[in-house]
């Protein structure tokens, strides 16, 4: 007993030199080694080499980031409201947020997507998804702004989207949750008979960039989760990740693991548009909003669409395919040959890497185990280029750097692996702070990577940075992969959740960035270029005020004669023409939010007053010396007065 | 005389291109023109190093009191090409007459029209530097906003340098080539019937 406490006190002792010799293992979490500061530091003034668009997950937007500073550049809004710039408030933004459903004020943006041109990110546009309710928008990379949004009809959730074919001829869509199509009142334990699931491909116009749908995919009712499109040798095909082939409709935590193998769809897009050439498609119902940004006239404008096109896979044979891959497979990606598409079967022990040469040959050889709604199921043995051993834990996506590696975020065992597609076996593996989702390489999926870093994003901070009550930020951690072994450079944390990003070379964007908007290109219906032409429109209880802004005043800045019960509309211009001279306007008791106005734009706030009074205005946008003296008054009479409407000049 | 002659007719034609190129420049530098912003002179205009230079400068000049640069409103610009297109023709016409000293004058000439041009340019930037709105947002007792002719100076938060431009130097050697011109006109004099 006696020497028992004894070797135990001798035991903890050691254990304690120890760790004031080597410090607690946990204190080690994370630690960088040798240059890791100067590979991140970005002097003052000096510009990153990367720009990185993260989308914002629960906030709805994206955000962009300098890399590799990891310094935030800007956040831009696209399917939230932003009072902080009057998006989605101010009469000319509000269209882009309407939907079937009215108009939504948030959502959950997903995946970004840079459009391609020959499998190459080209910096012409952002595309992005919004996962609640089902649409895609596209943000133009000379304004950083969003410029349209689309909204998915028959889907339930669309988050397999919006990834791009190799030269952008389509986005995609695809259902996250089947639903009945068309919709209608059934009861939920119908599913098996009731729900679908549908794939879109919406066409983009390569000069205009605008989108529409050009056809849909009828699917059995599973899950669809991600994609990626073929490139190089298997452009013209698109493959979808699927989950709960058990079509569970309640419990899905337990009731959709129960397979052990669901699937990736293979869809054959150039086989799609030769059925639709051929009048295969059915015209059913699909109410949808297209909203687009006018540039021009800088305003939004609604369409209502009410029918898509829509391909059933029986009707088609040889439009899709179903590959098995084990376990929930949430990644679907394809290496830069396009060779390889690798499932990331969040409950599997492997990851399966498919090969499309073999894809083709077990097709032409019809090496089907079943036949599901008149899609082939091909065997998994003769689709399989191999499994990579010992991932780790939950693999969800992967990445690749051109040179034959692969990088796999991990969730559950938190950690990043490398991986190589010669033989599929893990050279390297490094920890990750805490629960990565998605990870990005520049181009790491486009046809050309450029292999510096990977960014892994994670979910769960807890002790990372210093605390901020229950609610803390996710993160990002920039990994450099230009050695044998990755290290660790940063962390620093990001806008809502970031569930993919998309990293470009700098100088694809940013010598094309728009610094102002020409007056003399301005069409807006409500414009006005001079101080000499502001005037006051009563129309009814409407009143339409247009003004401009110059440093450092408003014209008109004196508006008597707006009564009670008016709506009034500010239609202010910056007349402005010199960059980074934004001005700001706000108004005392509005519903509405601020106004923030770039040169040579023209913006409308709405504002209905609510008692009589004289009311101030001001610009919010810090602009120059007299700033403070940049202000207004508005004097609001009872709604039956007599005052006339005047404003000075 | 060939020679002499064919350079006359060069030196004059050559300032043809003195209407496609600025004569003068002023550069503005401050910490929040990282871009820069400056005017090009031309004889008939005053243009920005970019688009809206001359936009951006004159709301700048606002606070100060100083009135707006606006080119349409300088007659000089409408009087000057026409000087210049006189002293061209004059030259040819020179050219062709058999009386050397006839360089001289035309050389004269341009030298007087260049110093008439520098000096009422000099009696713009005065007016604009002085001639300030007394309701002017910035009054800085004893300033005054003249850039300088030639040089640098530090006007409030921003440093004014103004020099010649590519038009001076074609004025210049145009009067250098009639001087050759006249040179080589005097050394073939014995062919040259008085």
């Amino acid at each position: 007993m006696k020497s028992k406490l004894m070797i135990g006190f001798v035991a903890s002792t050691i254990l304690f030199v120890a760790i004031l010799f080597f410090g607690c293992p946990s204190s080690k979490k994370g630690l960088v080694e040798g240059d890791a500061a100067v590979k991140v530091y970005v002097p003052p003034g000096k510009h990153d080499e990367f720009y990185a668009f993260l989308s914002g997950g629960f906030s709805g937007q994206v955000s962009v980031y300098g890399i590799p500073s990891g310094r935030l550049l800007r956040v831009i809004p696209v399917f939230s409201q932003n009072p902080e710039n009057g998006y989605g408030y101010s009469e000319e933004t509000k269209a882009l947020l309407y939907t079937t459903h009215g108009f939504i004020p948030w959502d959950d943006s997903h995946h970004p997507k840079l459009s391609q041109t020959n499998g190459v990110a080209d910096g012409r546009w952002l595309f992005i998804n919004s996962n609640n309710t089902p649409r895609i928008a596209r943000i133009d990379l000379s304004t950083f702004r969003t410029v349209e949004i689309i909204e998915i009809p028959n889907s339930g959730g669309n988050h397999a989207s919006p990834f791009v074919t190799e030269n952008t001829e389509y986005v995609v869509a695809a259902t996250r949750f089947s639903v009945p199509i068309p919709q209608e009142d059934v009861e939920i334990a119908s599913y098996k008979d009731k729900f679908k699931g549908t794939i879109s491909f919406i066409k983009v116009d390569q000069q205009t960039g605008r989108m529409n749908i050009a056809f849909q995919i009828l699917m059995p009712g599973y899950n669809y989760d991600l994609s990626h499109a073929g490139k190089g040798k298997s452009h013209g095909w698109f493959f979808f990740s699927s989950y709960n082939t058990e079509q569970a409709h309640t419990l899905l935590e337990v009731n959709a693991s129960q397979n052990d193998k669901d699937f990736i769809a293979a869809v054959n897009w150039k086989k799609a548009e030769e059925y639709v050439a051929q009048g295969k498609a059915h015209e059913i119902s699909g109410i949808h909003y297209h909203n687009v940004f006018d540039e021009k006239k800088q305003t939004a404008y609604s369409e209502i669409i009410d029918k898509v096109k829509i391909l059933i896979p029986e009707e088609c044979p040889g439009l899709v395919y179903f590959i098995p891959t084990p376990k929930s497979p949430h990644g679907c990606d394809v290496d830069p040959e396009g060779e390889y598409i690798v499932g990331g079967g969040k409950l599997a022990t492997v990851i399966p890497v498919f090969s499309f040469t073999k894809m083709l040959k077990a097709i032409e050889e019809k090496k089907f185990d079943k036949t599901i709604d008149g899609i082939p199921v091909l065997n998994y043995e003769a689709v399989l280029a191999g499994e990579v051993q010992n991932p780790g834990l939950g693999p969800l996506h992967t990445e690749f750097d051109g040179k034959g590696y692969a990088y796999t975020s991990v969730f559950i065992s938190s950690e990043v692996i490398k991986w190589s597609l010669k033989d599929f076996k893990v050279v390297d593996r490094i920890p990750v702070y805490y629960s990565v989702g998605h990870l990005c390489l520049p181009g790491g999926d486009t046809k050309k990577p450029t292999p510096k870093y990977v960014l892994a994003m994670n979910k769960i901070t807890k002790d990372r940075y210093l605390p901020t009550g229950p609610e803390l930020a996710q993160s990002a951690q920039l990994i450099d992969i230009t050695g044998e072994k990755m290290k660790l450079l940063s962390d620093f944390p990001t806008v809502g959740e970031p569930h993919y990003a998309q990293m470009i070379p700098a100088e694809v964007i940013k010598d094309k960035s728009v610094k102002i908007y020409k007056l003399e290109e301005n069409q807006h219906p409500h414009r006005t270029l001079s101080p000499d032409q502001v005037k006051v429109i009563r129309n009814g209880k409407e009143v339409h005020v247009y003004m401009v802004a110059i440093r450092s005043h408003f014209t008109p800045d004196n508006i008597e004669g707006i009564k009670v019960g008016d709506e009034v509309y500010f239609h202010v211009t910056n007349l402005e023409q010199d960059w980074d001279i934004p001005h700001g306007f706000a108004i005392f008791g509005s519903n509405n939010a601020e106004l923030l106005i770039m040169p040579g734009e023209t913006l409308t706030l709405k504002w209905t007053p609510k008692y009589p009074g004289v009311f101030p205005f001001y610009c919010t946008d810090f602009c120059s010396a007299l700033h403070q003296e940049m202000q207004g008054y508005v004097r609001v009479s009872p709604a039956n007065s007599k005052v006339n409407l005047t404003w000075n000049k | 005389m060939k020679i002499s002659n064919n350079l006359m007719r060069i030196g004059s034609l050559i300032l043809v291109f003195v209407y496609f190129v600025p004569i003068w420049y002023i550069s503005l530098d401050a910490p929040q023109f990282p871009e820069g912003l400056g005017l090009y002179i031309y004889v008939n205009s005053i243009k920005g190093f970019k688009p809206n230079d001359l936009e951006s400068l004159n709301v700048l000049n606002h606070y100060i009191g100083m009135k707006k640069i606006v080119p349409e409103e300088i007659p000089e610009f409408k009087i000057i090409p026409i000087i210049i297109g006189a002293l061209i023709v004059l030259g040819l016409i020179f050219s062709f007459i058999r009386k050397n000293q006839l360089k001289l004058l035309w050389i004269g000439l341009v030298f007087l029209g260049a110093v008439v041009g520098i000096y009422d340019y000099y009696r713009w930037g005065y007016d604009y530097g002085h001639n300030l709105n007394p309701n002017a947002i910035i009054k800085v007792p004893g300033m005054a906003y003249q850039p300088p002719l030639i040089g640098g100076k530090q006007l409030l938060n921003i440093y004014v340098f103004s020099f010649p431009y590519w038009g001076v130097g074609i004025i210049v050697l145009s009067m250098v080539l009639v001087a050759l011109s006249y040179y080589y006109g005097q050394k073939e004099k014995p062919y040259v019937s008085v």
